[in-house]
């Protein structure tokens, strides 16, 4: 989900920036407040922590593929949201400046996607509720809690993944990049990430459950009362299995349900004009080449498009740079760029060469 | 080579190109730090069909490749990570923007192409501009740079800290991992018998590992900031190379260049 700087507008960067920036003040002033500043160590290890968790892989049961960790819901839950928000950033950072993973402009966006929605919002929303309700307090403290850490982790995963997928489509209509429409851009989107929040969300959950037997302490807002080490009922395989048949039979519904219907992509595209899809892309029809009244329907659209080429603006130097002299221009361009670089192997080559020349 | 491995291995070849030696390795940290910026800046605000305001600036990374002696393949192979999704976005372009925008000769060329094309283009060079930054800078001058730019202290500690432990939890998951599959041979990845467990151990390990570096930090005399040497001082060609540089690509995002020599050619 990171994204790279030419998803965005610099206004739209900016933004993000200052909306960043903002959380990131505000954690710092937090931590400042309650003194936590000793916790420096603590979060560059758990933070790395999470960096090198990302590397493994788990098998998903059942599929050939596998699943990674979700790195703002552990760190929240155990660091709580400041400090998680600030090592999110700072992986974000790593990630970006020494792994080409998202982009130095971009970093104020992907911090706001992974990093704001999974420390705020999954612990202010979903992790700290959770835990400080009474739910399943028939079965022991222990059990209530294994199964609340559980369910926390799942729906946090999934809740702040569509949140961050949401936001990656909003901030890329904003910067007008993409001529896909909002609508159809939500749809690829949102359902391939509700995929991964769940898996992320169990694997997250595995690692926090596992950290609650052997040290509860460790997490924020969870009962320690009950003793260690006693082992207790729902394990998060049995979880599995029952989301696994689950999502079996709501996916084959769905798919029942689909193949009947106009295909999703399609409905996304075509079938909520009244939302005005031209107007929530910040495209006007000229640009976006498709007269909203005629496309009434996907054929319509064809039949549109089709006869469309003789509607060009061939000759108009100044809505676009792209003209034909500017071509012939950038070709030369490249040709300078080609120089440079054979001009910098050739010099290289007599560095060497003198420099070998030289040693023996 | 496991994951692990092969990440540490690239930690470790960023590490090496940054301390390397060259006039742009020389260069002063921040006006590296802001010329980079105001590179992206100006490319990411490129109209979606002006290609060719926008091609001229291949030659800013270009020239400082060469210049650094930074290779071109390490970059391109680093670019697998981010350039899927900008393709992805890009690659509806052509299919929902088909007005002719040009004719090269008889061949009419969609406004959908250009854009895709340009938006391709966008996220090569501003990521090229951001490797070839961090591939001269090592991260103490980086981080250095950003404390001299007033972002808080807090944020550069950690930065640098994490930094550090990347390295040493990164090879334990890489231990980890390959007697993992040693002893589970034909196992794609880590069952789900042992999801909590992998890497729990080595959370539960590595949090005790935090509190001895803490309590060993404490013991040096840590208060909550690091000290940091007299970062370099910025030379005359330094702050030249910034003023140069910035006023260079205000001037091409308003002067078309590349049409300007075309002109000159093609009538």
């Amino acid at each position: 989900m990171h994204m790279a700087d030419a998803l965005l507008s610099p206004a739209v960067a900016g933004a993000m920036y200052v909306a960043s920036g903002t959380a990131a003040g505000v954690s710092i002033a937090k931590m400042r407040k309650e003194e936590e500043q000793h916790k420096l160590p603590i979060m560059a290890v758990t933070a790395a922590l999470v960096f090198a968790g990302q590397m493994i892989n788990y098998t998903i049961p059942g599929t050939g593929s596998s699943g990674h960790l979700c790195g703002g819901m552990l760190l929240s839950a155990l660091l709580g949201p400041y400090a998680g928000f600030l090592s999110m950033i700072v992986i974000l950072a790593i990630q970006c400046l020494f792994f080409a993973d998202g982009g130095l402009m971009a970093l104020g966006a992907n911090c706001w996607n992974m990093a704001f929605y999974g420390c705020f919002v999954g612990y202010f929303l979903i992790w700290r509720p959770m835990m400080k309700n009474k739910w399943f307090s028939k079965m022991g403290t222990k059990a209530a809690q294994r199964i609340k850490i559980i369910i926390a982790s799942v729906i946090g995963c999934v809740v702040t993944l569509q949140l961050g997928a949401f936001s990656v489509v909003l901030e890329t209509s904003l910067s007008g990049i993409t001529e896909l429409p909002f609508g159809a851009f939500c749809a690829l989107m949102q359902p391939i990430h509700l995929a991964i929040g769940l898996v992320e969300g169990l694997i997250t959950a595995a690692v926090l459950v596992f950290v609650y037997e052997a040290r509860p302490e460790l997490l924020r807002e969870v009962d320690t009362s009950e003793g260690r080490g006693v082992r207790a009922k729902g394990s998060v395989k049995t979880v599995v299995i029952v989301l696994a048949v689950v999502t079996a039979l709501v996916g084959g519904a769905l798919s029942l349900l689909a193949s009947s219907n106009p295909d999703g992509l399609e409905w996304a595209l075509f079938g909520n004009k009244e939302a005005g899809y031209s107007e929530n892309m910040g495209l006007d029809e000229e640009e976006f080449g498709i007269d909203s009244k005629v496309a009434e329907g996907a054929g319509a659209v064809q039949e549109k498009t089709s006869f469309l080429p003789d509607y060009a603006f061939a000759n108009n130097d100044t809505a676009a740079g792209t003209t034909v002299s500017g071509i012939v221009g950038s070709l030369m361009v490249a040709g300078v760029a080609a120089l440079v670089c054979f001009l910098g192997g050739f010099f290289k080559k007599r560095k060497r060469a003198s420099k070998e020349s030289g040693t023996d | 080579m496991n994951k692990a491995e092969k990440s540490l291995y690239e930690i470790r070849e960023m590490d090496d190109l940054a301390a390397g030696d060259s006039p742009v390795h020389r260069l002063w940290p921040l006006s590296k730090f802001f010329v980079t910026i105001a590179y992206i800046i100006t490319v990411m605000s490129f109209h979606k069909y002006d290609l060719n305001g926008l091609f001229v600036y291949v030659l800013y990374p270009v020239v400082m490749f060469q210049l650094s002696g930074v290779p071109v393949r390490t970059f391109f192979r680093k670019m697998r990570i981010v350039l899927p999704l900008v393709i992805a976005v890009g690659v509806f372009n052509p299919v929902f923007d088909r007005d002719i925008l040009l004719y090269v000769g008889k061949v009419g060329v969609s406004g959908g192409v250009v854009s895709m094309v340009t938006l391709i283009l966008k996220g090569v060079f501003a990521l090229m501009a951001s490797f070839i930054l961090v591939a001269t800078t090592p991260i103490d001058d980086l981080c250095a740079a950003l404390r001299m730019i007033r972002v808080p202290a807090v944020i550069v500690s950690l930065l640098l800290l994490t930094y550090r432990y990347i390295g040493v939890l990164t090879e334990e998951v890489a231990i980890m991992t390959n007697a993992y599959h040693l002893r589970a041979p034909g196992q794609k990845g880590i069952h789900i018998s042992a999801w909590g467990s992998f890497l729990g151990q080595l959370l539960l390990r590595s949090m005790d590992r935090a509190n001895e570096l803490y309590a060993s930090m404490q013991l040096r005399g840590f208060q909550g900031n690091f000290y940091y040497r007299e970062g370099k001082k910025a030379r005359f060609a330094d702050i030249l190379f910034l003023v140069l540089m910035i006023a260079v690509f205000v001037f091409l995002r308003f002067f078309p260049l590349a049409a300007w020599i075309g002109k000159l050619v093609v009538r």
